[in-house]
């Protein structure tokens, strides 16, 4: 119990130097740039003590919780051998954790906005809430999809760079024929699927495979999933503002 | 109580998010593979402290920090500020505070993302202690500084934002042909993980507020693209790091042999 409190307040002073970089950034630019006086000090003493303990708290939910399911599964699946099996299981993974992403959602509606605006769909309210959907949903495919590429890169060891300079050629054609509007929404929505939950489950379903399977490196074979899922939205978005 | 209040709403959100996850994986678990969990009880607890870790950080990143962030980002993007320090009329290079700024608030995100420290972590035990944690997250940290201070400038000048990540790709390709074979999928990786629940909201903020205020921007075609930044610098510093620290390995072991 004693080595348990004595961990915790260990983590508990990781997580304090953690974000003194972020304390020290706002109370310069609030003090020395803006001369303005730190409003709401409570407020803002008792958000940081509760970002501190949240970031704790989660760490170690990650070591218990996220990072062992993450590989047991990966471990499992490379046991029953099942290919079929463990690519639906990616594609479940990566469109089930995207759909409800709440950056994502958020990005959606700020892209529904831009394309009333740009005058691509009439500027009402169900138009609008039907394109977010239907761009969420392209996201979540185009992620599902990116999870099945890269555990099937794993599985046959294919090098990464080739098929990120693949993805990346893909982008750039894309470009070309997008409509202007639309680009800079699906540049941005290769950033925001990965979630704080989605990545320590990929990365480890990754490294787990990579361990499992004989020839792979973890290290070069195991890393690469979160890659994937942030380079197809792009190209997916750009196809859907094509499209729709 | 009203603090009480916001964490149980935070809390059954995140609960929202966390359960198609769980649902998925348990599902997959026991009805495909029908295995037992190792250590069922670990597991679920950790799934207990995930979601309560993140639902402490978001009510305290939302009580603290982004009311203050994004005041910021508006104030010192607003003309009046800007035009306390320089005069009438605003050149590119009136912005200084703006990209300092933007670099120093993505640095900091950065070191504090939840899911860059999750793969730092894995990093380093796959990588058997080569890769360290705080080597891997200062290297991504800086990365996103470049990239969005970066990114600002691009909406202050308003030139396409397709030019700078074409360049950025080909810089990416080219590190790629020279960077230690090992690194390379890491450093693919560090670019999506680092821009999650702390920079996002900041970073748009920023985005949102420039756009706003700088002329003959509009809000909702310039205001995007820093995130595209934030997402692809950290690929090359993460590169420049391995070959710089792999160039040092190799100094240091020319420097010992001529020693002997």
């Amino acid at each position: 119990m004693k080595k348990q409190l004595l961990a915790f307040l260990a983590t508990l002073l990781n997580s304090l130097r953690d974000l003194t970089p972020i304390i020290f950034v706002v109370a310069f630019f609030q003090l020395a740039v803006l001369q303005q006086p730190l409003p709401n000090l409570g407020g803002l003493l008792v958000g940081t003590l509760l970002v501190i303990l949240g970031l704790t708290l989660f760490i170690r939910g990650l070591n218990l919780g996220l990072f062992p399911i993450g590989e047991a599964m990966a471990y499992a699946f490379a046991r029953k051998g099942s290919v079929f099996w463990l690519l639906t299981f990616a594609f479940a993974l990566g469109f089930g954790t995207t759909i409800a992403e709440p950056a994502l959602i958020a990005v959606a509606e700020e892209a529904a906005k831009v394309a009333a605006e740009a005058g691509v769909i009439t500027n009402i309210e169900a138009e609008r809430e039907d394109y977010a959907w239907w761009l969420r949903l392209t996201v979540a495919l185009s992620v599902g999809f990116a999870i099945i590429i890269g555990v099937l890169r794993i599985l046959r060891g294919w090098p990464i760079h080739w098929l990120i300079i693949a993805g990346y050629v893909g982008v750039v054609i894309m470009t070309e024929f997008a409509p202007q509007e639309i680009i800079g929404i699906a540049y941005d929505s290769g950033g925001v699927t990965t979630s704080t939950i989605t990545v320590p489950l990929v990365t480890a379903l990754g490294v787990g495979l990579a361990s499992s399977i004989r020839g792979r490196n973890p290290m070069t074979d195991g890393f690469g999933l979160i890659a994937f899922a942030s380079l197809t939205p792009m190209i997916f978005v750009m196809a859907f503002g094509m499209i729709y | 109580m009203d603090l009480l209040g916001e964490l149980l709403k935070t809390f059954f959100e995140t609960l929202g998010d966390v359960l198609p996850i769980a649902g998925i994986l348990f599902g997959f678990q026991f009805l495909v593979l029908r295995e037992r969990i190792p250590n069922m009880k670990r597991v679920l607890l950790g799934f207990v402290y995930v979601l309560c870790g993140l639902a402490l950080f978001l009510v305290g990143l939302e009580k603290a920090l982004f009311p203050l962030g994004k005041v910021m980002a508006a104030q010192l993007t607003h003309p009046s500020f800007l035009i306390d320090y320089v005069g009438d009329v605003l050149e590119w290079d009136d912005y200084y505070w703006v990209y300092l700024f933007a670099a120093a608030i993505g640095f900091s995100t950065t070191i504090a993302e939840p899911s860059l420290i999750a793969v730092a972590m894995k990093a380093r035990q796959v990588s058997g202690g080569a890769i360290s944690i705080w080597g891997l997250r200062i290297a991504v940290a800086i990365g996103v500084a470049i990239g969005i201070a970066l990114g600002t400038f691009r909406i202050i000048t308003g030139t396409p934002l397709h030019y700078y990540i074409v360049t950025g790709y080909i810089m990416v390709i080219i590190q790629t042909i020279f960077a230690p074979r090992l690194i390379v999928a890491l450093a693919y990786d560090s670019g999506g993980v680092t821009t999650s629940t702390v920079t996002v909201p900041l970073v748009t903020a920023l985005g949102l507020g420039l756009a706003s205020t700088v002329p003959g921007r509009s809000p909702l075609l310039d205001g995007f693209g820093l995130i595209a930044f934030a997402s692809l610098f950290p690929i090359m510093s993460v590169m420049a790091y391995a070959q710089l620290s792999e160039w040092r390995a190799r100094r240091d072991a020319r420097a010992n042999k001529e020693g002997d």
